[in-house]
Parts: C-alpha cells; sequence; structure tokens
C-alpha cells in the first residue's frame, strides 16, 4: 500500500448539458480527516456519489488501496469499505432504529431474522461511540443529530476504511458537533480515514489535515489545513474572474419601493424568522446564502405556498393577503421554483398545455378553451424567448433543461405579473441558456418590471443582482449594495451564525 | 454484436396511392363477394364490413395523399418506427385478431345485428368508465361507482312504477313526471360524489380509501332504503313503459337508442377534459400536482369537480341500467368499477396519473365486451371467459406501458 488509501485521479462526469466534474483528484491517506471544499454545485456531492457507486464516473481512476476499481453500485462501495452519511437523510420513519441499522444485512437465524443478536450489536456499537439511543426507538422519533449519529454508527458497523462525510453538522449543536470531533478522532485511531464536506470553516481547520477545493466542477488544490487559513479557503473557493458571463447592464434600478415584506416569521420554528425587505422598482433584488438559508422557505412562503405565523405583506403602498398561489397570481406575483422537475414541469403533457397553465382562464371563449388563443399567445411568448421545441404539441420531457426553464418562464410571463420571483433560475442548465435567462431577465426590468432572485451562485449573485440579500438559518444577515458586495463580505455574512 | 437499423424511404405521393390502391381492393372484393354469395348468404355481413374498410383505408390514403406538403414528402419506414406503430395501435391489433378468431369458430358473428348489440352492451360501461377515468387521471381511483350505480337504480325505479302494479315501493306515490325521480337519483349520486371530494380535497385522504369508505356508506344506505316498507328487499319490477323506454327504444327497429346516448357522453366528456379549463387542469394535477398547485391551479375545487362530475355519471348510467332491464336491486352495480378501472387501463389510461385519452377508454370499453360476448357466442364457459379476461388485462396493460420508460407502477 503506497502513500494514500485512496486517490480519485482526472475524475470527469456529465450530465446532459453540464460538465459536473472536469478533471478532479482527490487523495486521502489513511488515518487522516480530510476536508473537501467548494461553493454549493462545485461539485463535491456529484465526485463523492462517484466514489460511493451513486453515479459512474465517465473517465479518470480510483485506486483503492493501491488497486484500481471501477465502483458501480453503493452495495459495492460498501463492501470496498466505503460509507456516506448523506447531507439530507431519509429515515425509514415508522420502523425501529436496528432495522434499518442492518437493512439489506439482516442477521438471519435459520430462515429468521435474528433480533435479538442485531439489537444488541446496535446497542454495543452505540455505546463505543458514546450514543444514547435505544435501538428499539423508532427512526421518525430521532432527533435530527442523533439521526445523524446514529447513520455515523451504521458507517463504523460496515467496518469502513473511508466515511464520507456530507455535512454531517448542518444539523448539530456545538455540543453535539464537539461529540461528533470526539467520535471521528477516534475513528482516525482506528486508521480509518474521514472526508468531511462542510461550510463550516472554523470547524473544517479544526478537524482536518488536509483540505482539498473545488470550484466549478475542476480541481483547485489541495493543501495541508495547518497552512491555510479561513479566508484563503475562501478566496480559493471563489476566487475567480467575473468575465463576460453577464449581458451589460444598462439601467438604473427605481428608488420607489413596489414591493415589501414585513416581519415575516415562518410557521415552522426552525425555518425563517422576523423578516423585513423592500424590493424597488426595476431592480434586480439576489439572495444570497448557503444550502439551508431558508431562502426557499422564503419565497414560498410569500407566495402562498407555505404557512407562515405572522408579517405583512405589501405591494404598491397596500396590504396584500396571499393564502394560496392563487391569490399570488392575481396581485401580479410570478414564482419559477427551484426544483424544475418537481414542481414545475408536466412532463408528459405537450409545451404547449404547459406554456399556457397559468393563465388559462385569459383564453376562454363562450365557455371552452379557445385553441387558437392558447396557440397564438404561446407561439409568440416561446418564440420571444426563444424556446428551441420542434413544435408545441412536443412532450416536455423531451425539451433540454434550459428550454424547459424559458417555458416555464414564459408560462409565468403569460399571467402578466409586476414582481417575478426566481429560485435558482439557471440551476443546471448549460452556459449558453444560462446568458439567455439573464438577457430575458434584463428586458423585463426594462419592461418595468422588478426581479427577486435567489441564486447560490456567487458569480451569477454578484452579475446580476442590483442588491444583495443574504441569509443564514433563517435570519436575514445583511443587504448590500451590488457595488460594495464581494464574494468574501456575502460568504461572510452567509455563515454568520455558523460557528 | 452489430445491429445496423434498416430503413426504407418512399414518397408521400406514393404512400398515399399505395393505401387507396388497397382499400379499392378490399371494398371490390366485398362487393363481388356480396354478388357471388348473394343467394347462400354464407358471409352474412362480411362483404358490407370489407367495403367501409376499404372505404376507411382509401380516405386515410386519400388524406395522406392530398396533405403530403404538410406531413413532409417523403415517408421512412425504420425498425424503431415500425415497433412504436405495433405498440400504439397495438390494442386495435389484438381485437381484431379476436374477432377473426371468433369469425373462424362461428362464421355468423360477422352480422351488423352483433355489432350494434357489442356497441349497445357496451353503452353504460362506457358512460361510467367516462367517469371514473377522471379519478384515475389524478392518479386516484373511485371504488364506489357500483354501488353509485346500484343506488341510482333504485331509487329512480322506486318512483317509476305502474299505477297498477301490486308491490308499489311507494304505494300512494302519484305518477311523477319522469324526470324528477331521474333527477333525484343523479342528484344523489352526485352528493356522495362530492363526498368523495371533500374525503380527497379536504382531509387529504388517498382516494383509495375515501371512496371504499362511501362504498360502503352508500351500499348500506341503499340497502336501508330498499328494505322499507313495504318493499321488504323485494326486487323493485313494474316499472312504467316510459321509463323502460328511456333504454329500451330501437332506433329504425334496430340500433338501441343506449349508442346514441353513450355516444353524446361521451363528446361531452371528450369536450371537458380538451376543451376546458377544468378538464386541462385534470391533466396538471396528475402530471404533476405540486406544478400545478404552484401554477395557482386551484387544486381543491378541481378534485371536487372531478368527484361530483364522476357521481353525476354514475347515477346517469344507474338509471339507464334500471331502465334497460325494468327493474333494480340494491345487487345493481356491484363490481362494475372494477371493469370500468380494468377498461380504462387497457384504454392507456396510467394509474399514475396524468395519461389517457377518451378514444384509448372507449376502445377498452369495447374491447371488453367484444370479449364477453364473442367469447358467449363460441360457448366458451364462463369459467373460462374470467381466465380469458384477466390474462387480456394483464397483456394489454403490459404492452401499454411498454411505451414508457421504466418508472415503478405507472
Amino acid at each position: 500500500m503506497g502513500e494514500y488509501v485512496l486517490e480519485m485521479n482526472h475524475i470527469s462526469k456529465s450530465f446532459p448539458g453540464v460538465k459536473a466534474l472536469d478533471d478532479v483528484n482527490l487523495k486521502v491517506r489513511p488515518g487522516s480527516v480530510h476536508a473537501l471544499v467548494g461553493e454549493n454545485g462545485a461539485g463535491k456531492s456529484t465526485l463523492m456519489k462517484c466514489l460511493f457507486g451513486i453515479y459512474h464516473k465517465d473517465a479518470g481512476d480510483i485506486i483503492l488501496e493501491g488497486q484500481n476499481t471501477d465502483i458501480l453500485s453503493t452495495k459495492q462501495a460498501l463492501s470496498l469499505g466505503i460509507s456516506m452519511i448523506h447531507q439530507e437523510l431519509h429515515p425509514i420513519r415508522f420502523r425501529p432504529v436496528w432495522e434499518s441499522f442492518w437493512l439489506g444485512r439482516f442477521i438471519k437465524n435459520g430462515i429468521m431474522v435474528d433480533k435479538k443478536t442485531m439489537v444488541e450489536k446496535t446497542k454495543q456499537i452505540f455505546d463505543e461511540i458514546e450514543l444514547n439511543v435505544n435501538p428499539e426507538t423508532l427512526s421518525g422519533d430521532l432527533s435530527p443529530s442523533n439521526l445523524q449519529l446514529v447513520e455515523i454508527a451504521k458507517a463504523i458497523s460496515y467496518n469502513a476504511k473511508i466515511i464520507i462525510m456530507d455535512e454531517p453538522t448542518s444539523s448539530l449543536t456545538n455540543n453535539e458537533t464537539e461529540h461528533l470531533f470526539k467520535i471521528i478522532r477516534k475513528l482516525q485511531k482506528k486508521g480509518c480515514s474521514v472526508i468531511y464536506i462542510s461550510h463550516k470553516m472554523e470547524e473544517l481547520l479544526q478537524i482536518c489535515d488536509q483540505v482539498t477545493i473545488m470550484r466549478d466542477g475542476k480541481y483547485i488544490g489541495s493543501w495541508p489545513a495547518s497552512e491555510m487559513t479561513t479566508e484563503e479557503i475562501i478566496n480559493k473557493m471563489v476566487g475567480r474572474e467575473l468575465t463576460d458571463r453577464f449581458p451589460h447592464k444598462d439601467y438604473t434600478p427605481g428608488t420607489e419601493t413596489v414591493f415589501q415584506v414585513k416581519d415575516l416569521c415562518s410557521a415552522v420554528p426552525r425555518s425563517f424568522q422576523h423578516i423585513s425587505f423592500e424590493l424597488h422598482k426595476g431592480e434586480i433584488l439576489g439572495i444570497g446564502g448557503l444550502v439551508g438559508a431558508q431562502r426557499t422557505e422564503l419565497v414560498e412562503s410569500i407566495f402562498g405556498l407555505r404557512e407562515v405565523s405572522s408579517g405583512e405583506i405589501w405591494k404598491n403602498g397596500k396590504q396584500i393577503e396571499i393564502h394560496c398561489s392563487d391569490d399570488a397570481k392575481r396581485n401580479g406575483l410570478a414564482l419559477l421554483t427551484e426544483e424544475r422537475r418537481a414542481s414545475g414541469v408536466f412532463g408528459h403533457l405537450s409545451v404547449l398545455d404547459n406554456t399556457v397553465i397559468a393563465s388559462q382562464k385569459r383564453y376562454v371563449k363562450n365557455g371552452m378553451l379557445s385553441e387558437p388563443l392558447r396557440i397564438k399567445s404561446a407561439d409568440h411568448i416561446s418564440k420571444e424567448l426563444r424556446v428551441k421545441t420542434p413544435s408545441l404539441s412536443t412532450e416536455m420531457e423531451n425539451l433540454s433543461g434550459g428550454n424547459q426553464q424559458k417555458v416555464l418562464l414564459a408560462r409565468w410571463l403569460l399571467t402578466e405579473p409586476d414582481i417575478l420571483i426566481l429560485d435558482e433560475p439557471t440551476r443546471g442548465i448549460d452556459v449558453g441558456a444560462k446568458y439567455e435567462i439573464y438577457t430575458i431577465m434584463l428586458r423585463l426590468i426594462h419592461r418595468g418590471k422588478s426581479i427577486i432572485m435567489i441564486s447560490s451562485e456567487m458569480p451569477e449573485l454578484l452579475g446580476m443582482s442590483d442588491r444583495i440579500m443574504v441569509m443564514c438559518e433563517g435570519h436575514l444577515t445583511g443587504i448590500l449594495d451590488s457595488s460594495e458586495a464581494d464574494q468574501v463580505s456575502i460568504m461572510r455574512l452567509a455563515t454568520k451564525y455558523m460557528e | 454484436m452489430n445491429m445496423v437499423s434498416k430503413s426504407k424511404t418512399i414518397s408521400r405521393q406514393k404512400y398515399g396511392i399505395i393505401f387507396m390502391v388497397s382499400g379499392v381492393v378490399l371494398a371490390v372484393l366485398g362487393i363481388l363477394m356480396r354478388v357471388a354469395f348473394y343467394n347462400k348468404n354464407q358471409m352474412y355481413d362480411l362483404p358490407w364490413f370489407l367495403v367501409i374498410l376499404g372505404g376507411v383505408i382509401i380516405f386515410y390514403g386519400m388524406s395522406q395523399y392530398a396533405d403530403r406538403k404538410h406531413l413532409g414528402g417523403e415517408v421512412q419506414f425504420t425498425a424503431r418506427k415500425a415497433k412504436d406503430f405495433f405498440l400504439k395501435y397495438a390494442l386495435i391489433f389484438s381485437l381484431f385478431v379476436l374477432v377473426i378468431v371468433i369469425i373462424s369458430i362461428q362464421p355468423n358473428f360477422m352480422q351488423w345485428d352483433v355489432v350494434l348489440d357489442i356497441l349497445a352492451q357496451s353503452s353504460i360501461k362506457l358512460i361510467i368508465a367516462l367517469g371514473i377515468c377522471m379519478t384515475l387521471l389524478i392518479a386516484g381511483t373511485d371504488l364506489s361507482a357500483g354501488r353509485m350505480v346500484g343506488l341510482a337504480a333504485v331509487i329512480s325505479t322506486s318512483m317509476l312504477q305502474n299505477p297498477t302494479y301490486a308491490n308499489r315501493f311507494f304505494p300512494n306515490l302519484p305518477q311523477l313526471p319522469i324526470i324528477v325521480p331521474i333527477l333525484i337519483a343523479i342528484v344523489v349520486c352526485g352528493l356522495f360524489g362530492a363526498l368523495n371530494g371533500v374525503l380527497v380535497a379536504k382531509f387529504n385522504m388517498h382516494p383509495f380509501i375515501a371512496t371504499l369508505a362511501t362504498q360502503v356508506m352508500i351500499f348500506g344506505a341503499c340497502s336501508l332504503y330498499f328494505d322499507t316498507p313495504p318493499n321488504k328487499s323485494q326486487p323493485i319490477g313494474g316499472v312504467r313503459d316510459d321509463f323502460t323506454a328511456l333504454a329500451q327504444t330501437k332506433i329504425l327497429g334496430k340500433i338501441s337508442i343506449l349508442i346514441p346516448i353513450a355516444l353524446i357522453v361521451t363528446v361531452i366528456m371528450w369536450f371537458v377534459l380538451n376543451k376546458t379549463v377544468f378538464g386541462k387542469n385534470i391533466y396538471a394535477i396528475g402530471g404533476n400536482m405540486e406544478a400545478a398547485r404552484v401554477s395557482g391551479v386551484n387544486v381543491f375545487r378541481t378534485l371536487m369537480g372531478i368527484f361530483i362530475l364522476a357521481g353525476v355519471l354514475y347515477g346517469f348510467g344507474g338509471v339507464l341500467e334500471a331502465a334497460r332491464t325494468a327493474g333494480a336491486t340494491n345487487q345493481y352495480g356491484n363490481g362494475y368499477e372494477l371493469d370500468a378501472i380494468a377498461a380504462c387501463c387497457v384504454g392507456g389510461v396510467s394509474l399514475a396519473g396524468g395519461i389517457g385519452k377518451i378514444s384509448g377508454i372507449t376502445i377498452g370499453v369495447l374491447i371488453f365486451t367484444v370479449i364477453q360476448y364473442g367469447l358467449e357466442f363460441i360457448n366458451v364457459s364462463p369459467m373460462w371467459q374470467q381466465v380469458i379476461k384477466g390474462v387480456i388485462i394483464a397483456v394489454a396493460v403490459a404492452i401499454d406501458l411498454s411505451k414508457y420508460k421504466k418508472v415503478l407502477w405507472h
């Protein structure tokens, strides 16, 4: 065995329209804690999914303990001693802990499941990491932190040589984080390596030996953690030049307030609380923050899709009541949701149906839908937005991500809104289509519309917004003028409450 | 192994002409048959069927020929296209094969009367299937359909008996205008439909369990009503002639009035699903409930509308069923919902929601009637009929699903 327990060399991976990983390297020493950092969408999770057998790399080598290995399934990864603790945990809620613990590898006694042995072994591992959980409680009843620790225990039970932890502390308190670190150090002593993904810089420098930085699916470099500072890591994470990836902005936003949110609180205590902001006429207000900052929850609540416990929404100097998306639509709001697939696209319906669904009442003539009117509107708007589709009757799922996104924009433009809320408008679409979306946004501003844009991509946030509002864990941590904002200042606000 | 996909290209003009010629050949064959076997009548009505089939093919060929500018000048044949074509029309092919098998055993199957019988028998089933299809399109189901049919049958006949009949349900009831009891039956079914809607849309129950609950309620309520003195659960008979005429009238002495009634309902439902905001919203909710909600579709109102309209259709179907059989018991309609669901699925409606067409549903219902009628015609025992019916459901749906990507449970 060489110097490294794991070498991932020149890994590339593409998805339709996006190059997620481009020649990435990762070298992990035995018994070390290796930090993998990068912005949202830098490709960290994709790289780990390639290692864990969820995705299959397009090119490159994975060398595990000196052996060139092709990892084709998670089962294979587990048997090779690689375990992964996912960022979002999906427990089998109504089954006891020990069942999900041994799922897929139940210990049997003849043809019967040997519950007694499994419960005992589970308890043993829990004791080892000082986790006080009864294996017979239901997974759904565990607190998020215990759930996380159970997952870690499960990784240990696989006798893993490499444990991947994707944002393990996002749901942990400080004490629980300390506990986790104690467990990690114990694992280290046993010769186990940990790949640690996190946005929390102080934490990384405290626990990790080595830092590998990624940006835009590319490998930036790898340094010993002792030689790095928080500033240096952030700079390397975000440090890229803003070239002509954005159309030239040739307007001055108005000062008149068209839309105002006053002290809005989510009905969910863990979600956003006490958010107030104003939107000016003809401006793009960016909302920045990391995963878990509750930005999507905020805009979906404004749009009437989630419950709020208190707060007011004002438009053009008048308070408006929004209880469902239909209310929002009537008040001239439009929302392009983050999850295009889950809450945007009707895959089996035609492009035409997808385009006009939100504005259907406009095409009713004598009690029936007028096909010519529907086609005329859809045709006009899709030409304007340059939607590339063989025809309007093509099934939506046959379009590329960028074109689907344009159809969704078209859908909302047909409702003639004055305020557009765009949640990650360019996620998962290629650079060319992104530029087109930006151009459309500027054209809308010219027509006197105002835009709220959530974006996790720093350059996009800085390149397109007039003002940037930053959130961290449900709090509004600051509103910056884009002239005074830079990536470091945003990142600092976005991690304000993460210690 | 290297597979090179073969393809052949011919001009659209030639393509159209080939169809026209083969259509003419079929039609001439039919006419010749008619002339040659005129006296012996061995061929029954087959010649006329051939002429009609030939006519349809000629029409298709002509439309291809005339519209060649719009459709593109060339037709390409590839293995893939052939496969897609076969899959798309697999149901119609299988129907053809079935008919040919039956004809080869019993040639007198080839008669107008048989065709008309099959259409008449399909009519009421089609109306019920059209009601249930909306609940399937939203990835739900409706188990209360059959019992609603029974309820509507009992309610309508109970108030429409001859004054001279000995065992009247309401001995002292005056002769009501025929429309009144019919409307009462349909409205009651609509109300139970609304109950389904409330359970699903307001209380977020899965339609399976919501409609199962109403199904049980409806049967209980119907039996209680059926058991009121003096009827005491006697089958309701002595139904008025003007009521039975609603389903038993024959137009031109041959064509059952049920056929045009079902046709009208089908056209209305096609209109509702394809030409109204309500219909478009049904497909949207079935395709992606979350996206529909985000787009400002009123999901509650749409779900209510679906279940109420479905209830009304079951009620109407029940009234027709009672009129057709000139009577009713509380057992009427038992299990109809499962037949209707099976017919919809065979006709290409996806249980995962969002996919399904009126034309498919119509064909699905017809296939079931042809199977049943045809198998009875060639004296297959009812037990075997069940087996064959089950096999056909499984095979037809499996073929239909192979069109789509592999996702569990479409």
